[in-house]
């Protein structure tokens, strides 16, 4: 019997559908199989695509012979990069802030001189079925002159080392992002440094000096795969007219549809996205890879082509998140109070530059108030996959070097670890170290919360068993979104949206229509539209759709409020002033008598002046950042290392739950797979650059059997910034669980561990150390 | 007139200056008056391809990104900073 609620709203505004738990319009199908995802595409003479995929890390195509290939029945069309035109390496801004050196994207989908990293596409093949498309690829005969690997950022930044990019430069601004190239006729060396940049708030060297306690912390992370379910799956066809059409799972189709026009050549009108249902993304679905692949064989052969990846495929050959390696120096008072802070943060960003090390050096510092701050950014490229954004992108392995040297800091100064944060903690004023001032957030608020939790104050029980706690920022995101609304003459309401749903977000953007309304949300059919039937919407990506898409739904509804309400004028023949809307009913402000309802509007609409629909296009700001504080009890087996969660609270501060269980799952979610990059992910390499552990087998993700509930506590401090008070939610609970995990290790077995995964190996080798040294020091 | 918070790359262009005040009623015009000013600064920050900031690059404005980029309206007190865009996961 649990002697606290295992999920909790503490909310602090009600509204009469925002704020509640409908059942999602897209459930039943989804619950029934009849939702169709990625690979479900099936099309008359619909041709199967394979990938060809480098087994080496780093090498020199010689040549590439696709004669056998090409020959074998069956096979109708191959391509290689010859096939890609070679687009220019400038770098160019896809909207929503989505920078991309378009050369090197295309050249991450298909390799054109070198190849990049085991896993790196070669060529691609057509054909009736995947078997023969498999066998087709042995037919291909590629040339390579084997290179040596630079498999991590400090090998890469040897001088001397090999070169990923033979002319890369490195850009010394924090404004730019990483990927410029030397001049053509600069005769200087290139170099694996993409990107260094620095910011610097107050007096560093003083705040040291005048700290009475100083902390110093060092951390590695390797990288790990955000691990969603249902691998990529593109599937295209060009019409008689030269259009294209393209039906993929993705976090964005418009990003689909620019890309592969992009990348093709092609106008982005005769591109159309078609959205299917996503199994998981996590930040890993906001590019392409597949789709202008299956474009290629589809006007090469005449036919519509799918491609789908394997488990395998999706972990050499998509995007996971970056290695870092970050060192990291805290002075407090004696007081307690936080006087200086330095950050130096490495990232990998795999075999092209843009790691999200500028994210990292954002959110790093962000919770707390730090007079002196100094913060040194660096990309750095390897032979390992390009990575990708993954929740919260950057922000997870800052807090593991952060929040532990937090946790230090506090037992050193004797202090409470949540007092010592509360103490510190960043609120509506604060001047981040990277500058700009924060507007209203809910830290304190979240970290009381978490504070006055029965978790905090439960006793532990056991011999072996330690509580760590560590918190977590991220700052969301917004951009570009479209809401349309089709009122029926039943009062029924088609709402087709650019976003697509990962989350539950269908439920969560009619529910902020109806509040508008006064409507039931199950009159709300909710669709996420194609590139052709709805306005850009920026991807489903920074925790922004509940924010951007729900506000232009919430704008949409106000445009068929106006609109009903001068219908209602029409029918009373007076003027829109003298009408009231309030919970669906229109009412005449001088005759009560005077009433209609907006099902008998919308039964009237086309008589009063042609069909009502409502619309906007909105590109809002003011998204407001998130905090997240998580609490964690586990238990460590001396004699195995294998550390078992026992008990695990998130509280987290939502502005406003639109929908309280999906951010519940949301807070969930997240928790559970930090956890899993805390005990156990890892892309395993051996020395050649080869991926040992590409399969769910190996790569080890933590299940429902693993793991406990994980308890929420949702905490409402509303962002000024949304009609509704929302903060995107989606992201920052995986920020905080590595760090939480570490502390509560420490707490369990006295070492404070450095570098993840902390799996069994690691921490039984770290016991044994503490044993040995215990036993020499006895000597 | 609006407070500009400078790069810390873009320091050596302000002779060390990590805050100015400049005029301008939007982004576009404060940038214009950092060139006047600093020379240098302006190709930092401007696409004249593109007319816009440079890729990657977002602009906070009293805390909030702004969207609109070299438009965005500014008010006699408000501060600005020039920071890498962050994308989402």
């Amino acid at each position: 019997m649990l002697d606290f609620k295992p999920n909790i709203v503490l909310s602090t505004k009600e509204f009469k559908v925002v704020g509640t738990r409908p059942i999602r319009h897209d459930g039943a199908d989804k619950v029934t199989g009849k939702a169709r995802y990625g690979a479900d595409m099936i099309l008359p003479g619909l041709l199967h695509g394979k990938i060809l995929r480098s087994p080496h890390a780093h090498a020199r195509i010689k040549s590439i012979d696709t004669t056998k290939a090409a020959a074998l029945p069956g096979v109708k069309a191959v391509v290689t990069a010859a096939d890609f035109p070679q687009p220019s390496s400038r770098a160019s801004d896809l909207a929503e802030g989505a920078m991309m050196n378009l050369r090197f994207l295309s050249n991450n989908i298909m390799a054109k001189d070198k190849v990049l990293y085991k896993g790196h596409a070669v060529a691609a093949v057509a054909a009736a079925n995947a078997h023969v498309a498999e066998e087709a690829l042995k037919l291909i005969d590629v040339q390579y002159e084997v290179l040596t690997p630079v498999l991590n950022a400090e090998e890469a930044m040897k001088p001397g080392a090999p070169l990923v990019h033979e002319r890369l430069a490195t850009l010394h601004t924090p404004t730019i992002r990483a990927g410029g190239t030397l001049d053509d006729h600069d005769p200087a060396r290139g170099t694996n440094v993409a990107n260094q940049f620095e910011f610097k708030s107050g007096d560093v060297a003083k705040g040291f000096q005048e700290a009475d306690v100083i902390v110093e912390r060092e951390t590695h992370t390797v990288p790990v795969h955000q691990g969603y379910i249902e691998p990529h799956s593109g599937t295209a066809m060009w019409h008689g007219d030269g259009s294209l059409t393209i039906w993929s799972s993705s976090q964005g189709h418009f990003t689909i549809r620019d890309q592969t026009a992009r990348l093709l050549g092609v106008p982005i009108a005769a591109v159309k996205a078609i959205p299917m249902e996503i199994g998981g993304g996590f930040g890993g679905k906001t590019m392409v890879y597949v789709e202008p692949v299956a474009a290629l064989l589809a006007r090469k052969s005449g036919s519509p082509v799918k491609v789908t990846m394997s488990r395998t495929e999706v972990f050499e050959g998509t995007g996971p998140t970056a290695g870092t390696h970050i060192k990291v120096k805290l002075g407090a008072k004696r007081d307690g109070r936080l006087v200086a802070a330095e950050a130096r943060l490495v990232y990998e960003a795999g075999a092209f530059p843009g790691s999200p090390v500028p994210a990292a050096c954002q959110c790093m510092f962000a919770p707390y108030v730090i007079p002196n701050a100094y913060i040194q950014g660096t990309d750095v490229v390897v032979n390992r996959p390009k990575s990708a954004a993954y929740r919260a992108p950057g922000s997870p392995a800052a807090a593991f070097a952060m929040e532990p040297a937090m946790d230090e800091l506090a037992e050193k100064l004797g202090m409470d670890p949540l007092e010592f944060r509360l103490l510190n903690a960043a609120k509506e004023g604060t001047r981040r170290a990277t500058g700009p001032v924060f507007p209203k957030i809910g830290f304190v608020e979240t970290l009381q919360a978490a504070k006055d939790h029965p978790h905090w104050s439960a006793p532990l029980t056991g011999k072996h068993q330690g509580r760590g706690v560590a918190c977590g920022f991220w700052a969301n995101n917004t951009g570009p979104s479209n809401v349309v609304a089709l009122v029926n003459s039943d009062g029924s309401v088609n709402l087709i949206e650019g976003s697509p749903d990962i989350g539950g977000s269908r439920a969560a953007i009619s529910q902020q229509f109806a509040e508008v309304l006064g409507i039931p949300v199950t009159d709300i059919r909710p669709q996420v539209g194609d590139t052709a039937s709805i306005g850009f919407t920026s991807n489903t990506g920074g925790s922004s759709v509940t924010f951007k898409t729900g506000w232009a739904a919430y704008e949409a509804a106000q445009d068929v409020k106006r609109q009903m309400i001068e219908r209602a004028a029409k029918i009373w023949e007076v003027t829109p002033e003298l009408v009231d809307y309030k919970d669906g009913v229109l009412q005449h402000k001088s005759d009560p008598e005077l009433k209609l309802t907006f099902k008998q509007i919308a039964a009237r609409q086309v008589p009063t002046g042609g069909p009502i629909c409502g619309r906007a296009g909105i590109n809002p700001r003011g998204q407001g950042g998130s905090i997240s504080v998580h609490m964690v009890d586990l238990e460590v087996d001396p004699d195995t290392g294998k550390v078992t969660i026992l008990r695990y609270t998130a509280v987290q501060d939502a502005g406003k739950a639109v929908h309280p269980s999906y951010v519940e799952g949301q807070i969930q979610g997240g928790a559970v797979q930090g956890i899993g990059w805390a005990l156990n992910e890892e892309y395993f390499y051996n020395n050649q650059g080869q991926m040992m552990n590409s399969s769910f087998l190996d790569y080890r993700m933590p299940t429902s059997l693993d793991l406990p509930m994980i308890n929420t506590v949702i905490v409402e401090v509303a962002n000024p910034g949304h009609p509704y008070g929302v903060r995107g939610v989606g992201e920052v609970s995986i920020v905080p669980p590595m760090a939480a995990v570490c502390n509560a290790l420490y707490r369990a077995t006295g070492v404070r561990f450095q570098n993840l995964p902390m799996n069994p190996g690691r921490v039984l080798e770290a016991l044994q150390a503490q044993q040995g040294a215990v036993t020499s020091r006895g000597r | 007139m609006p407070t500009v918070y400078i790069p810390t790359a873009l320091q050596s262009l302000t002779a060390g200056k990590e805050v100015v005040r400049v005029p301008g009623a939007t982004v576009r015009q404060v940038i214009n008056s950092l060139e006047r000013e600093f020379p240098g600064v302006k190709e930092r920050l401007y696409d004249p391809e593109e007319d816009s900031l440079l890729p990657g690059l977002a602009v906070t404005i009293d805390g909030e990104v702004g969207q609109l980029g070299l438009l965005e309206q500014l008010m006699e007190t408000s501060e600005l900073h020039f920071l890498p865009a962050i994308a989402g996961g």
